[in-house]
Formats: structure tokens, C-alpha cells, sequence
């Protein structure tokens, strides 16, 4: 007799599954996080398909219209010159096609952030887990290594390093290194203190005890039970790379014209708010909107991945 | 005997749209007398006890009627609740770390409720009253006490200092939640022996709800017994526990270990309990049987310590384990009986002596012979909740001996875990499942078919039914009997629960202080203990029978204030 | 005593955190390529002109006593070449910047009244505002308040400030006229006209954090209240308000407080962006002007500014968290 039956009926135990389809399932009853999904699809689609999108327009980013800005360098026309050969409109003093810029802008601007995002997700887990689980004197190291970066003023080292550094070095990769390097060490502060936790769970403790060597333990004992945490973290990080990339482009420091850049549309909006506010309007609703869909996404997941369940 | 202070009838309480979890339950308050309300994980209990005061979360809808000196209480207002609580009828919680404030120093949250209702004392008075709440409470040093944070305090001393609190606003009924049950069995006596002697001088009316048969035949004149949210059977203490009426009532009595050979469940029906082991019995046959087995283990002096600099946790401990025999490792918490189950399988820094597992010092192995040495040991821990990787299938959590040590092919370790499963009595079937898809009971069985993947020559029980349900751990020890009968292995069960050490272990260590206070046989040890500390131990757990129980109060009373 | 050393452990830590970081600063800015004596040598910088101006600089030495001598200048001050040229910088010595002949602690001094104004005072709003909103927005989990206010809050954290700036400012000072768009005006000289001219970048700038805030706030108090102690509170008899104030909100406050400690350290940052927003000459605007013009000595120490503010920050959040925290002190 097998004691399943028995030992009582199987209760709902207390914690919730947090395996794949599970979550998925969680997060599509949430309307919002599914608006917010596919939104996000839309801009990686735009992202990738810039040229194509913007050949359908008939424009390109580069071009100069001058002919359709009047004497003052605005654009001639209501709503910032927008008609049927300038969806969104033309940039004021260059007459650059604005819908291929914003376009174009979600190259710059999802490419750095996900780098970035990618970069400081990979450093800061493997950082983190390692000190969290290894302990002692490379733990007591790198975690002053971490205190240090925290010392450092990040926006403005951010801003200076891109003036020291030689204009051969790509522009691009240095803002996703300098980002990413600034951000990895929240993440490993995080993923630090989970695993701190996760270490003194019996099923770790028993994997070391039957002879499992560290990277056993680590690859299927920590990373598994880590995995929710990071990936909330990581879709929550997203936004704010971008954010990062986009200050910086702002202050002008950071990917060098004439690349498209949502953030430096702009700051270079900043002059023209009264005479063309759509300058602002176009690149400013985009920045918002994918920052607002990864932001909605992410706490869906926080929610649909919290072990205790139910909304919070 | 007085009228009731408090009438419950007909409670019934469901959480939002879910199944009621309480149904029809009706139970009455008396001064000066106890109930108890005793079941399992699950049977309402707690939830009961918590709608009386409103004390649910807010989604938990009451309905029926609990009536105190007269005044409705379910759908009452907030103002008409907030008067009876703490003045009424006061409560102490179950785990007393959690239940005080961290960021406030125990002072100042008596102090507040003493304040709550209203009272013409001034902050002196406020305070003298605090202290005198804390010395009733058996704390003789309230200065120190009123000025400490609960982080800073024992388990003990706060629960004293939780009922110090309850009693603050005057109650005339307590409600105390599973009070004990986080404690030490001798801080345990203390506990339940000053809520008895307050119940008695102050006329309080007191609901004790325990899941722990031996609390209830100590402490309680009537109890009601639930399952499952239903009220099973309801009596006097005496009654109920000499003539059960319900079958479930008599599954749960004779499930509880017994710690005294000749009393309880032999007396009453005659039968030997089904938990009598073969080869338990006493004189030259277990000496004979003892000689003739293999040593698996053996510990020699061994001194532990975690920090750099200061005492060793446990030191001068030795230990010898045999195949097919059981040590049983008893103590308190602090004892370091974990701490020395952890030593042999080579999880704690020993700073002295040798371990010998399987004929090799664990201290001296490294590399291969470290990893061949812990193939040897097998461990069974305490939480079954985070024994086992909630993000891996069980047939995996079982596997993974066999995976690290590459000691099998994938199609072998499947047959493996289907035979392992099959040997704790689960479904092979079951292998794909997760953890949080099974119970408490059935996830203990998995480990158990983890520690044994290997074959190992020892098995570790740390304290492995102590989370369970009574029901679920004689179940679970009778397997782990089983199981080394079948496959041969030695076995170290630590355990704080002298009944359960009782029913299975062969040999017995009393641990106190990190040192070894005194060992032997099962039935010497406990038959007829040398040392006052193990005396004390055995005074201080309740056996789950009313009349002894209470001879064994009185002799503990005898033994109260005695230090080891 | 527990506490000192805790406080002399900390205080030592933070000394070598900023030790490395200027360490670092000054290694990346002074001794890399970008030579900072061609910065300033004047045209036509034949090789002489150049090792004139960097034995005036100190930076013909070996980096370790260029280093030496920086440190040195933040604590006694510091004198540039010799004889009839020199420039004398007084202690603190962050640098000197040769393009705006002035020290950069006077540069810095001399700014930081608008930046503290904006950063202090958009700090508070936020604080207020964003722990006020969680709370509300705990206690009535659920209800059309929490939704509206947790709605308006994920807005915020979307928003990167200089865009709600810039919105801001077409609203309420384009169209609406309400408010001044630009410029700063000291406290001294005008107090109306000084909060009048930093409403708008206050709520700008507290926007976002005061929705980082509300969420964080809302969930540590969803947390803490659903604690055993919060129940023990209850049952004493004590009236809601006190349950969560005294019990539910002491506890959750502390990461919190945790947060705000840093922020205060980074508030520079959002400071410099802000400024350029509103057009106010801060300490933003003077790094940005730095950077264009590689004006190294400024940059350096600006930066080396900000780690003391940062490092100074972390100190006192470590300290205060100790003291509000009593289970933090037990273990230091």
C-alpha cells in the first residue's frame, strides 16, 4: 500500500510554481502587462526593421529638407510640419525627417539598453552568487570593490568619461560599457543578499553534504532559485539603461550626431518648446511609453513570481 | 462552577470564496478552568481562537455568534472590539520573536498596554505596574528587562514577557495560541506551569490551543478536538482521554510516542504499541548484538567551533555507531546535538579530534576521498519545506546523489528512483511531481529516499519528524525503523523529543552545554536516569495522560529551580 | 564602546572608499592621453611652452607624487609653479581651473547655493509626498485610491525628469504663464522670488523619486503590516492609527530611510539635469562646461567633490540606520 493513499489527500501546498508556463499564464490575466508586452514587441519590431519602416515613409534620418522650414529654421506647417510625406513632422534648423528619427531613435535606444541591461545582469549575478555563496576573503574584496562603485558619482563620471575618452573609441559601446558598468553592482548587492538566504536552505546545505562540488550547487541548486529574482530585475533594468542612455544624450555626452538619439531630440527640443512643441512631443512619447511598458511588464512578473501569490 | 464569560456557537469562518475552514464550531469559557483546542496542522484551530477578538485578516468572513459576558462580538464595531481586547480577554501568540516589535524595547510596548484602556496612572505608575506585570510573570529582573529589545531577550524570557503583556489591561479570559510550541521542552514546563498558576489565582478563563496531547493532558480541564475545520469530540480532559469516543480521537492518542514504558496507551488497551522494535530489549542480548556489528562511525574527542577565538560549541565528544543500531542524540536547543550531526558529515569546522567515517578520518580526506566519504552519509534535516529544491522534480532531489558521484547512467538512476520511491511507500509515478505538489509527510519520505540513494553506510536524522503532524510522524518513524531493518544502515537521530528517541533509538546521549551529560541504553537512560539534567528532561516533558501527568507535575514542581 | 568602534570602523571605510575613488579620478583624467597641459598651454604651444607648463602643472613628475601632491592640496592647500606666476589655491584644494582662473572650491561654493536649493528642497517634497502616498496607498490596498495613486506612480518612475521638465514648463509657463520658466534668484535677495522661480523644478525633480518612493513605501508596508507583531498590536486594544504609525510604519520605514540616504548622496546627478532644464547656473552647468571646454582640473574635482557627498552620505545613512534600528547595533 503506497502511502499517498494513505497519508491525506494532496493539499495545495504553500508555495505557489513558479515554473515557466505558470508564470506566463499569470501574467496574461493581468490586461495591462499584456498591453504592455505587445508594446514592446511593436518597438522591437521598429527597432529592427528602422530602414525598412523608414523606406515605406520614403524618408531616412540624414537627409536635410530645408525646404520645408521657413526663415526662422522652424518647420513650416501646423503640429511641427507634419504631413503626408513627414508623418511625425521635420526637425527645426535641419529639416531631418523626425518619424525616421524616432524610428531610427529606437536603434540607439533599446540596442544600448539591452546591452547595457545584459552586460550588468551578467557581471552582477556571477559577482553576486559567487560572494554570496564562497565567502570569505573574496567575498570581504569584492564587496568593498562594490562600495567603491557605489562611491562613485555615476552620471557625472559618466558625463567626463565621455569627454576624456579618444573619439575613435565607438561612441555606442562606450555608453553600454559605462552604464552597464555602473549598474552591475546593484544587481550583485541584490543577487548577494538572495543567495545569502538561499545558502542556508537544507536542500542546499544537503547538495554540499553528498559530496556536490561548488558548481553543481551553484548551477543547479542557486541559479534555478535565483532566476525570478533576476529576471524581474533585469526587466526592471531595462528602463532605466535606456533612461541612462537617454540622459546622457540629453546632455549632449552622448552618442555622437548624426546618430538618432531620442534623448538628444530632446535636449535639442529644449529651445524650441514654444515655437515647435511636437519636436519634444514625438521622441518624448516614445521614451515614455517603452519605459512605461518594460516598467508595467516588470512589476506583472514581480507579482506573478512573488512565492507567497495573490496580489500584492 | 461559574457561569461562562465566553459562548461560542455555531462559529464558522471562510477565507474570501474559498471552502469554510472552520465549520459549526461551539465551545464555552469558564473561570478559573482551561480548554484546550487540540488538532492538527489544518483543523481551525488557530483560526477559531483568532475570530474571537477579530483578529483575522481581512478578507476571513465569522459568522455564527461569540459572545463575551453577554455582547455579541462577530459584526460588532471597531470601538466595541478595541474595549475587550487586552481588557477582556487577553492573548499570547505562539512565536513570541515575531510577535513583539523588533524596533521597540519590550518596556515600551507593555507600557502601551497598559495605556490602551483607560487608567488614572501617571508614567511612574505606568512603569511600577510594568514591572509588576514582569515579576507575576516570573521574570526577576524587570529593570533589565523593560529596557531590552526583543532580539535581545531568550525565547523564554519573552514569552513571559508576551504574557506579562496580555495581562496588562486587567483580562478576565486569555487566549493563548500554541504558546509553547517554538520553546525548549524544560522552558516548555515553566511556560504552561505559570499560565496554570495565573489562571488559578487571578479566575481567568483560558483557551490553550496545542496541537501536543502531553500539553493538553497537563494543562487543560476540558478539550475539544478538531479536524479539518469540524469539531470531532468535546469532554472533560479525564474523559476524553481515558474512554475517546471518535476514532480520530484515538488515531491522534495513539500516535503520540511514548515516553513512559507502563503507562498511557499499553494500560488501556492492553496491546504492545505497534512502535516496539525488535532488538530493543534489555540485558546481555543487546550487548551480544552490539559487539558483533561494524562500526561506521566514530567520533573521538571532537571539539567544534564556528568562530576564530573562544569556547568550542561542543567539545570531548565521543561516539561510536554501529551498522543496523540507532544512537539517539538528545538535548535542548543550544545542546549542539546539531552541531555534532553536522560534524559527521563534514559541514562544521572540528577544531579537535577525529571523525571516522567508513574507517577514514572526514578531517584528514580531501579531494576523492572526501567526496567517496560523504557517498557514505545519508542526511535526513528537520524542514521538509526547504529540504528539497522547490525548482527540481523530486525524481531529480533524489537523483542528484547518483548524479554527482556519476555513479549511474540516466536509464539507471530512473530504475534507482523508482526503487527508492517504492521503499518509502510514495508512487514511482510520482518522480516528475514537485515538491510543493506534495505534503509535509510525503516530502520528509522523499529526503528519506535521497539520504539512501547511495546505500550509505550512515543516516543522519536530524530531527526528522519534528515539523510533522503527530499522525504523520509515527508514520514517518515507523518507516525510517523499517528502512534500517531492510537495509542495514547505522543511524544518528538527533532529536529533542525523548518519546520519540525512545521508540526508536537503541543507544542514548544526553548533550547539555556542548558536552556529553550522560549515555547508555535506551531503556537505562530513560528507565532510570543518573544525571540530575536528563532527570530533569524526562520531569519536564508532559506525557498525554491526564492522571500521570499529574504526579509527574508535582515531581517536576519538586524538581523546579534545579540547575544542571 | 560598541558604538565607537562601530562609527571608527564605518568612518575608516568610507576614508578608503574615497581614497580609491579620487585614486581612480585622478588616474583616468590626469594621466591619460588627453594631455592636460596642452589644454592650457597657449597657442602656439611650441615643446618648450609645453614643459613650462608642465613643470608648472606638477605633472612632469612620476604620478605617484603628482597624486601625492593633490591629496596633499585638498588638506594644506596648494601652490602652481613658482616665482612671478604662481597661482595659489587655498585648502581645500580640489583643483584649479586655469580656463576660469579660479579654484574649484570657489567655482564650487560659489554654485552650490542653486543646486542645494533644488536638490534639498525637492528632496524633502519628495519624501514627504512619496511615503505619504504609499502609506494611503497600503492601508486601502485595492480600493480606487491605491489604484490611482500606484497608476500615477508608474507613470513617474517612467518619466525621465527632464522630459516631464520640459512638459512642465510648456504647461505651466507657456501656456498656462503661472510660473517662471528659467533662472535662479537668491534666497537673500528675493525669498518670494526665489521659491517662486523653484516650484517648477522641485516638482520635476521630486516627481520621479516621489514615485520610487510611494512604491517602495507601499510594499514595505504591505509587508510589515501583515507581520505577527502588527496582529499582537492589535490585540492590546490599541486604536488603528497607533497600530500603524507606531508599530506598522516604524518598521517599514527603515529601508526607506535606507534609500533616501542614498539618494541624497547621488542627488547631484538629477541636479545637473534639471539645471539644464531650467537654465540655471549650478553646479550642472559647470561640469557640462568643464567637459565641453576639457577642462580637466574642474572635472576631477567635481568629481572628487561628489564621492566626499556620496561617501559623507553613506556614513550618516549607516549611522542613523544603527540608530533607528536596534537589531543593526547589536551586531556591530
Amino acid at each position: 500500500m503506497t502511502a499517498n493513499v494513505v497519508d491525506s489527500p494532496v493539499p495545495v501546498a504553500s508555495g505557489r510554481t513558479t515554473g515557466f508556463r505558470a508564470v506566463v499564464r499569470r501574467v496574461a490575466r493581468d490586461r495591462w502587462a499584456v498591453v504592455a508586452a505587445v508594446v514592446i514587441a511593436l518597438f522591437v519590431v521598429v527597432a529592427l526593421a528602422a530602414p525598412l519602416i523608414a523606406a515605406v515613409s520614403g524618408q531616412d534620418p540624414y537627409r536635410y529638407h530645408v525646404d520645408a522650414l521657413n526663415d526662422f529654421g522652424a518647420p513650416r506647417g501646423p503640429a511641427g510640419g507634419v504631413s503626408g510625406t513627414h508623418w511625425f513632422g521635420v526637425e527645426p534648423l535641419t529639416g531631418r525627417d523626425l518619424f525616421a528619427i524616432v524610428t531610427y531613435g529606437a536603434r540607439t535606444s533599446l540596442g544600448i539598453g539591452i546591452a547595457a541591461t545584459a552586460m550588468s545582469i551578467v557581471i552582477g549575478v556571477l559577482v553576486g552568487v559567487t560572494t554570496g555563496f564562497l565567502g570569505g576573503w573574496y567575498d570581504r574584496v569584492l564587496s568593498r570593490v562594490v562600495d567603491v562603485i557605489f562611491g562613485f558619482p555615476s552620471l557625472v563620471f559618466m558625463i567626463a568619461l565621455t569627454a576624456v575618452v579618444p573619439t575613435s573609441f565607438p561612441k555606442p559601446l562606450l555608453v553600454v560599457l559605462v552604464i552597464g558598468f555602473f549598474g552591475w553592482p546593484a544587481v550583485a548587492r541584490v543577487v548577494r543578499g538572495q543567495t545569502l538566504s538561499l545558502v542556508t536552505r537544507n536542500y542546499v546545505v544537503a547538495s554540499t553534504a553528498m559530496g556536490a562540488g561548488r558548481w553543481h550547487v551553484i548551477r543547479t541548486q542557486l541559479l534555478p532559485n535565483l532566476s525570478a529574482t533576476i529576471t524581474v530585475y533585469a526587466t526592471i533594468s531595462i528602463p532605466s539603461m535606456i533612461g541612462a542612455e537617454a540622459a546622457l544624450s540629453f546632455l549632449a555626452v552622448g552618442v555622437t550626431p548624426p546618430t538618432p538619439s531620442w534623448g538628444r531630440s530632446i535636449g535639442d527640443a529644449i529651445g524650441w518648446v514654444q515655437t515647435d512643441p511636437m519636436y519634444l512631443v514625438f521622441p518624448g512619447a516614445a521614451l515614455f511609453l517603452i519605459t512605461l511598458a518594460f516598467n508595467v511588464l516588470g512589476d506583472a512578473l514581480r507579482d506573478a513570481l512573488d512565492p507567497r501569490g495573490g496580489a500584492r | 462552577m461559574s457561569a461562562p464569560l465566553l459562548e461560542v456557537e455555531g462559529l464558522r469562518v471562510a477565507f474570501g470564496d474559498a471552502e469554510p475552514v472552520v465549520r459549526d464550531v461551539s465551545f464555552a469559557l469558564t473561570p478559573g478552568r482551561v480548554l484546550a483546542l487540540v488538532g492538527e496542522s489544518g483543523s481551525g484551530k488557530s483560526v477559531s481562537a483568532m475570530s474571537v477578538l477579530g483578529l483575522l485578516p481581512p478578507e476571513a468572513r465569522v459568522s455564527g455568534s461569540v459572545r463575551f459576558r453577554g455582547d455579541e462580538l462577530v459584526g460588532a464595531s471597531a470601538d466595541r472590539l478595541r474595549a475587550v481586547r487586552g481588557a477582556g480577554i487577553g492573548v499570547v501568540f505562539q512565536e513570541p520573536m515575531n510577535s513583539f516589535t523588533p524596533v521597540l524595547s519590550i518596556g515600551t510596548q507593555i507600557a502601551e498596554a497598559v495605556r490602551a484602556h483607560p487608567t488614572d496612572l501617571d508614567r511612574a505608575g505606568v512603569s511600577a505596574r510594568v514591572d509588576e506585570l514582569l515579576r507575576s510573570a516570573g521574570l526577576d529582573d524587570p529593570q533589565r528587562i523593560r529596557k531590552a529589545y526583543p532580539h535581545e531577550l531568550s525565547g523564554g524570557q519573552l514569552q513571559r514577557a508576551m504574557i506579562a503583556m496580555a495581562l496588562a489591561g486587567d483580562p478576565v479570559a486569555l487566549i493563548a495560541d500554541e504558546p509553547t510550541t517554538a520553546l525548549d521542552v524544560t522552558v516548555q514546563a515553566g511556560i504552561l506551569d505559570l499560565l496554570r498558576r495565573l489562571g488559578v489565582e487571578r479566575s481567568l478563563a483560558v483557551l490553550l490551543i496545542t496541537h501536543d496531547m502531553g500539553v493538553v493532558a497537563d494543562v487543560a480541564d476540558e478539550v475539544l478536538v478538531m479536524r479539518r475545520g469540524d469539531p470531532v469530540e468535546t469532554g472533560s480532559v479525564v474523559d476524553v482521554f481515558a474512554r475517546p469516543a471518535a476514532a480520530y480521537t484515538r488515531q491522534l492518542l495513539d500516535a503520540v510516542p511514548v515516553l513512559e514504558t507502563g503507562s498511557g496507551r499499553e494500560a488501556r488497551d492492553g496491546s504492545a504499541p505497534s512502535v516496539a522494535r525488535p532488538g530493543t530489549d534489555v540485558g546481555d542480548a543487546t550487548e551480544a548484538s552490539r559487539a558483533s556489528r561494524p562500526d561506521v562511525a566514530r567520533l573521538r574527542d571532537v571539539a567544534v567551533r564556528y568562530a576564530r577565538r573562544g569556547e568550542p560549541t561542543v567539545s570531548g565528544i565521543d561516539l561510536d555507531l554501529q551498522a543496523g543500531r540507532t544512537l539517539g542524540l538528545v538535548g535542548e536547543s543550544g545542546s549542539g546535538k546539531s552541531t555534532i550531526g553536522r560534524a559527521l558529515a563534514g559541514l562544521v569546522p572540528v577544531v579537535h579530534g577525529s571523525v571516522e567515517v567508513d574507517g577514514s578520518d572526514l578531517r584528514t580526506a580531501r579531494g576523492r576521498r572526501l567526496r567517496e566519504l560523504r557517498s557514505r552519509v545519508g542526511i535526513v534535516f528537520q524542514d521538509p519545506a526547504s529540504s528539497l529544491n522547490p525548482r527540481q522534480t523530486i525524481g531529480w532531489s533524489i537523483a542528484e546523489p547518483l548524479l554527482v558521484h556519476a555513479a549511474a547512467s540516466p536509464a539507471d538512476r530512473a530504475a534507482r528512483v523508482a526503487e527508492l520511491l517504492a521503499a518509502v511507500q510514495l508512487d514511482p509515478t510520482w518522480a516528475e511531481r514537485f515538491p510543493h505538489q506534495l505534503s509535509g509527510g510525503q516530502r520528509q519520505r522523499v529526503a528519506v529516499a535521497r539520504a539512501l540513494a547511495l546505500r550509505p553506510a550512515l543516516v543522519i536524522a536530524d530531527e526528522p519528524t519534528s515539523a510533522l503532524d503527530v499522525t504523520v510522524q509515527a508514520a514517518v518513524l515507523d518507516l525510517l525503523a523499517d528502512l534500517q531493518d531492510e537495509f542495514g544502515f547505522g543511524m544518528l537521530l538527533v532529536s529533542h523529543d525523548l518519546a520519540v528517541v525512545r521508540q526508536l533509538a537503541d543507544e542514548v546521549v544526553v548533550l547539555h552545554g556542548g558536552r556529553i551529560v550522560e549515555r547508555g541504553t535506551t531503556e537505562r537512560v530513560l528507565d532510570d536516569p543518573q544525571q540530575d539534567y536528563t532527570r530533569m528532561l524526562l520531569a519536564a516533558a508532559p506525557v498525554a495522560d491526564p492522571a500521570r501527568q499529574a504526579e509527574r507535575r508535582a515531581a517536576w514542581r519538586a524538581w523546579e529551580g534545579v540547575a544542571p | 564602546m560598541n558604538a565607537l568602534r562601530f562609527l571608527a570602523v564605518r568612518v575608516l571605510g568610507a576614508v578608503v572608499v574615497l581614497l580609491v575613488v579620487a585614486a581612480v579620478t585622478y588616474a583616468l583624467f590626469m594621466l591619460l592621453p588627453t594631455n592636460p597641459a596642452q589644454a592650457i598651454c597657449d597657442k602656439p604651444c611650441t615643446p618648450e611652452r609645453l614643459a613650462d607648463v608642465q613643470s608648472f602643472l606638477g605633472t612632469d613628475k612620476p604620478w605617484i607624487a603628482q597624486f601625492g601632491a593633490y591629496l596633499a592640496g585638498i588638506f594644506a592647500g596648494r601652490t602652481f609653479g613658482s616665482g612671478a606666476s604662481t597661482i595659489s589655491c587655498a585648502a581645500p584644494c580640489f583643483g584649479y581651473s586655469f580656463q576660469l582662473h579660479d579654484s574649484v572650491t570657489n567655482l564650487i561654493t560659489s554654485r552650490l547655493p542653486v543646486t542645494a536649493s533644488i536638490a534639498v528642497g525637492a528632496a524633502v517634497l519628495w519624501l514627504v509626498v512619496g511615503v505619504a502616498g504609499g502609506t494611503v496607498s497600503a492601508l486601502r490596498r485595492g480600493s480606487l485610491a491605491d489604484r490611482a495613486v500606484m497608476t500615477v506612480a508608474v507613470a513617474g518612475v517612467s518619466s525621465p525628469a527632464y522630459l516631464i521638465g520640459l512638459l512642465a514648463i510648456l504647461l505651466f509657463g507657456f501656456t498656462l504663464g503661472w510660473l517662471p520658466t528659467s533662472g535662479y534668484v537668491p534666497f537673500a535677495e528675493d525669498p518670494v522670488g526665489w521659491f517662486v522661480h523653484l516650484v517648477l523644478p522641485w516638482c520635476v525633480l521630486a516627481f520621479i523619486s516621489a514615485a520610487i518612493y510611494a512604491r517602495l513605501t507601499r510594499g514595505e508596508m504591505l509587508e510589515s503590516m501583515s507581520q505577527d507583531f502588527v496582529r499582537t498590536a492589535r490585540a492590546k486594544g490599541l486604536r488603528e492609527r497607533q497600530v500603524v504609525v507606531r508599530h506598522g510604519l516604524r518598521t517599514a520605514i527603515l529601508p526607506v530611510v535606507t534609500l533616501f540616504g542614498l539618494d541624497l548622496g547621488s542627488l547631484l546627478g538629477g541636479a545637473v539635469i534639471t539645471e539644464k532644464v531650467f537654465s540655471m547656473q549650478g553646479l550642472g552647468a559647470l561640469l557640462i562646461d568643464a567637459v565641453r571646454s576639457l577642462d580637466l582640473q574642474v572635472v576631477v574635482g567635481f568629481t572628487v567633490f561628489s564621492a566626499l557627498l556620496i561617501v559623507t552620505a553613506n556614513l550618516v545613512v549607516d549611522v542613523v540606520y544603527a540608530f533607528v534600528d536596534p537589531r543593526v547595533r547589536r551586531r556591530a
